[in-house]
């Protein structure tokens, strides 16, 4: 090229410009692979936070299942993201920031809802639904967690069956279980209460109703205990919802 | 850009036999190109790194559906510019449709290390008047000498990207050139009808 001597091909040249050292982290995620509170799990994130979630298969499997799901490249990482390990040990996203862009407006609002379920606590389908806006979807809803990209990081593990049976999740029914127990939530009380019909458990000290997996639930005396099978049954006798687990 | 136009496609191969690494090193052959491009043709600095981001994801997502005959037999230098271009003619299209807002503030474009303080600021100079320029070319042309003489490719690439014959790419370059020298010529003139003092399209 001539452009040595022509100052305008030279100046054109001159308009070919180093691409911004950040811009892959807007087309292409990271994977890596760390330690769950069952069995290492798979983490992808993206520039906007942790986009994906799975328990440990091979790298390949993860991969794949990335891609068809956000057809975005995955390359490996060379950390964690900041925050990620404690967040897996504690059951809390706490300041790990997430990527939930490709969530349909009703399944962010499902998985917000999850997102505010304690460790240790459960709370039934029905609840979700109510909280996520549309108190009739609970199936809708039962499967926006299903497609939970976030598993553990979004505890859609804490929503469970009226009846106390734990229900469908993303990594199988047994690992929901043994999850919900290593919280220490009381999934077998909450079965047998409502083998015998109660719902709603009640305090006549503090005249407010809850759900059994509530913690203010657990605290009531035997002697001060009240069972109740339907919200409306409760307020009849004069007990206000709890603003805790709002059932 | 010190790849042939018509010799094997390192880059494909690589695609070819792993489509994720192979996508780090073709992210890593044509960034540049394609941002640089991406740059002169719609002028903003946050505009260029999204029209690069949303081709190169276009392109994943378009090798993801492709087999390996087909990845193989890739040239993806102009295969990458075709993809940017086409993003870009479907965001003018929208934005045709949806009026946005344009913020003046935008951020200034960051300077290229190594040259002295004078030179760089003479070549920022330079590249606004010429950018400023290159605006005023019918898009055609725009592209086609962008793609020339911005991003250095040859000749058959630059009609491969276009679409249409070298003969023609040629000329529709060596016209832009013609109308950039004219334009130029004609900035000293403040009295020329179509451009004001600062070489910007009065309409």
């Amino acid at each position: 090229m001539t452009s040595d001597h022509d100052p305008l091909l030279a100046g054109l040249a001159a308009m070919a410009v180093p691409a911004p050292g950040r811009l892959l982290d807007k087309v292409a995620a990271r994977w890596t692979r760390v330690p769950g509170p069952a069995g290492d799990v798979y983490v992808a994130t993206t520039d906007l936070g942790v986009a994906y979630l799975r328990t440990a298969g091979t790298a390949e499997e993860f991969t794949g299942l990335f891609r068809a799901r956000f057809g975005r490249p995955l390359l490996p990482a060379s950390r964690p993201p900041a925050g990620l390990l404690t967040a897996l040990r504690t059951g809390r996203a706490g300041r790990v920031a997430l990527d939930l862009r490709d969530l349909t407006p009703f399944a962010a609002s499902v998985l917000a809802a999850a997102m505010t379920v304690p460790r240790g606590e459960t709370r039934p389908y029905g609840w979700i639904a109510r909280q996520a806006g549309r108190p009739r979807a609970v199936r809708a809803a039962a499967s926006a967690l299903a497609e939970n990209p976030v598993p553990l990081l979004i505890p859609c593990h804490r929503i469970v069956q009226a009846d106390g049976i734990a229900g469908g999740y993303v990594f199988g029914t047994p690992s929901k279980e043994a999850l919900l127990r290593h919280e220490g939530a009381n999934l077998d009380e909450v079965r047998d209460l409502a083998a015998a019909g109660t719902r709603y458990l009640a305090s006549d000290t503090t005249g407010i109703v809850c759900f059994p997996s509530c913690r203010n639930a657990r605290r009531i005396t035997p002697a001060h205990r009240r069972g109740f099978a339907s919200l409306a049954a409760a307020g009849r006798s004069g007990f206000r919802p709890c603003l805790h687990c709002q059932p | 850009m010190n790849q042939t136009a018509t010799g094997p496609d390192r880059i494909a191969a690589e695609l070819a036999a792993d489509l994720d690494a192979g996508f780090a090193a073709l992210f890593e052959a044509h960034q540049h190109v394609l941002f640089s491009t991406a740059l002169r043709i719609c002028g903003g600095w946050a505009d260029a790194e999204d029209l690069t981001a949303t081709a190169f994801l276009r392109a994943f997502r378009a090798l993801s559906g492709y087999d390996r005959e087909r990845i193989a037999a890739l040239r993806t230098r102009p295969w990458l510019l075709t993809i940017l271009l086409n993003a870009w003619r479907n965001q003018v299209r929208t934005a045709a449709r949806q009026p946005r807002v344009v913020l003046d503030a935008e951020p200034p474009e960051p300077e290229a290390h190594g040259a002295s303080v004078e030179a760089q600021a003479e070549r920022h100079e330079t590249s606004r008047e010429l950018a400023a320029l290159l605006d005023l070319l019918p898009d055609r042309q725009r592209v086609a000498v962008v793609l020339r003489h911005v991003a250095d490719l040859p000749i058959a690439e630059v009609a491969s990207v276009l679409g249409c014959p070298p003969g023609t790419a040629k000329s529709h370059v060596s016209r832009g050139l013609r109308r950039l020298r004219e334009l130029k010529a004609a900035r000293v003139r403040p009295d020329d009808p179509a451009l004001n003092t600062e070489g910007v399209k009065v309409s």
